[in-house]
């Protein structure tokens, strides 16, 4: 294999984030509408790589993905040691909109995965308007606890393969042994207590089933896509929400919780035609 | 099929070598027919069928027959592609010490799920 820089830059940014100084990595490729790109619970900015490098979505849009602190290269906050990561939907949120001020975004498209799903429903809610549009890949309104978390974060437990292990069954069997694989890593390099964490606005604090009635799907458009093979946010799950909001669903054959990472190309091929409605192209 | 888990793992060394630090004997029951299945040092020693008087395991897995088969198609339709699918649709109970089933979770989806290795659909 002759050697090639892929066209992703990462950098890392210092800011002031939650009130507290952070340094996040940040990794961008392409130009045009700026589509900020929000990965899961666990895992880092790296399930986006197939989207940063393909020239059929750079072409048109300027892809951003951050690692959220505590996540991938972005570090947590100085003195983590003395306290218990768990994520809120009051900090994602505040992260989003001050990450995307912090690079003065105009009007960008969000797009997020999971917990990534679940906030920009919050945003829809609360700060649609600050948007172009909204893309919810699995996104479901509240997923009840269905196994004890606590199996996450213990030291007599390898929290990298418990994490993988629980999550490794959200992948479609379909998906390329690589790509489900790799998927899988970015879990099991989690720190120990961070999925656990993010899962406390899984499971605990982000629940939005009583506002999803106040969504309006259309004036920001709302787009929703969810893998037939997630049971974690279930298909029915999105299309109540698609009901109830007026925003447009795909069900996505082949595919799992993980439809970026464990697949690209299976899912860009679903996406170009959400984000060609976005740009005005149909 | 669950008879074939011991010759599939054990012919698998990178299972084998995920699973070497597991030793444990586990009940997976299909329907009203309970196994016992041995493990030590990752190789499956031995799947034993019942009907048992007081066995001794650390964990079960109990599901239907029409679950357990569907979980072993080739391509496994959405809801029975994982331990954890069935578990959450309410097909299968999972009970016991679940110390040895969550710090070997990987590798013992791996090994519950070998027979689809030879499914012909």
């Amino acid at each position: 294999m002759s050697p090639r820089f892929e066209p992703i830059v990462g950098r890392y940014l210092n800011m002031t984030l939650l009130g507290k100084p952070h340094r996040l990595y940040i990794e961008e490729a392409g130009q045009g509408i700026p589509l900020l790109c929000l990965h899961t619970a666990g895992s880092d900015g790296r399930q986006y790589r197939g989207l940063l490098n393909d020239p059929r979505v750079t072409e048109n849009f300027r892809v951003i993905v951050f690692d959220m602190p505590w996540h991938g290269k972005s570090s947590p906050p100085a003195g983590w040691r003395d306290e218990e990561y768990r994520l809120t939907s009051r900090d994602y949120v505040g992260m989003i909109l001050e990450i995307s001020d912090a690079l003065e975004l105009d009007k960008p498209v969000v797009m997020g995965c999971s917990i990534g799903g679940r906030i920009v429903l919050y945003l829809a809610h609360q700060h649609a308007k600050r948007f172009r549009a909204i893309i919810g890949l699995e996104a479901a309104a509240h997923v009840a606890p269905y196994y004890d978390v606590n199996w996450l974060h213990r030291p007599d437990v390898d929290s990298g393969e418990v994490s993988a292990g629980v999550v490794s069954g959200l992948i479609s069997p379909t998906a390329p042994e690589d790509a489900r694989w790799e998927t899988l890593w970015h879990y099991m390099q989690g720190g120990p207590g961070v999925f656990k964490g993010d899962l406390y606005f899984y499971k605990v604090d982000g629940d939005i089933r009583d506002k999803v009635d106040q969504i309006d799907g259309r004036t920001t458009p709302l787009y929703l896509l969810t893998g037939e093979y997630d049971y974690s946010c279930t298909t029915e799950g999105t299309l109540d929400i698609a009901r109830r909001t007026g925003a447009e669903a795909t069900i996505m054959k082949g595919l799992g919780h993980f439809p970026m990472s464990e697949d690209p190309a299976g899912f860009i091929a679903y996406l170009l035609p959400v984000l060609a409605k976005i740009r005005g192209a149909v | 099929m669950i008879e074939r888990i011991p010759e599939l793992v054990n012919a698998d060394a990178n299972l084998v070598r995920r699973g070497r630090f597991v030793n444990t004997t586990f009940m997976v029951e299909i329907g009203d027919a309970g196994y016992l299945i041995r493990i030590a040092e990752g190789r499956v020693v031995s799947v034993t069928p019942g009907p048992f008087i007081t066995p001794s395991y650390s964990f079960a897995l109990r599901a239907s027959r029409e679950a357990w088969e569907t979980f072993w198609r080739k391509v496994p339709p959405p809801g029975f592609n994982d331990i954890f699918a069935l578990f959450k649709g309410g097909l299968l109970r999972i009970e016991g010490d679940m110390h040895p089933f969550m710090a070997n979770l990987l590798y013992l989806k791996d090994v519950l799920a070998k027979p689809r290795q030879e499914a012909s659909r």
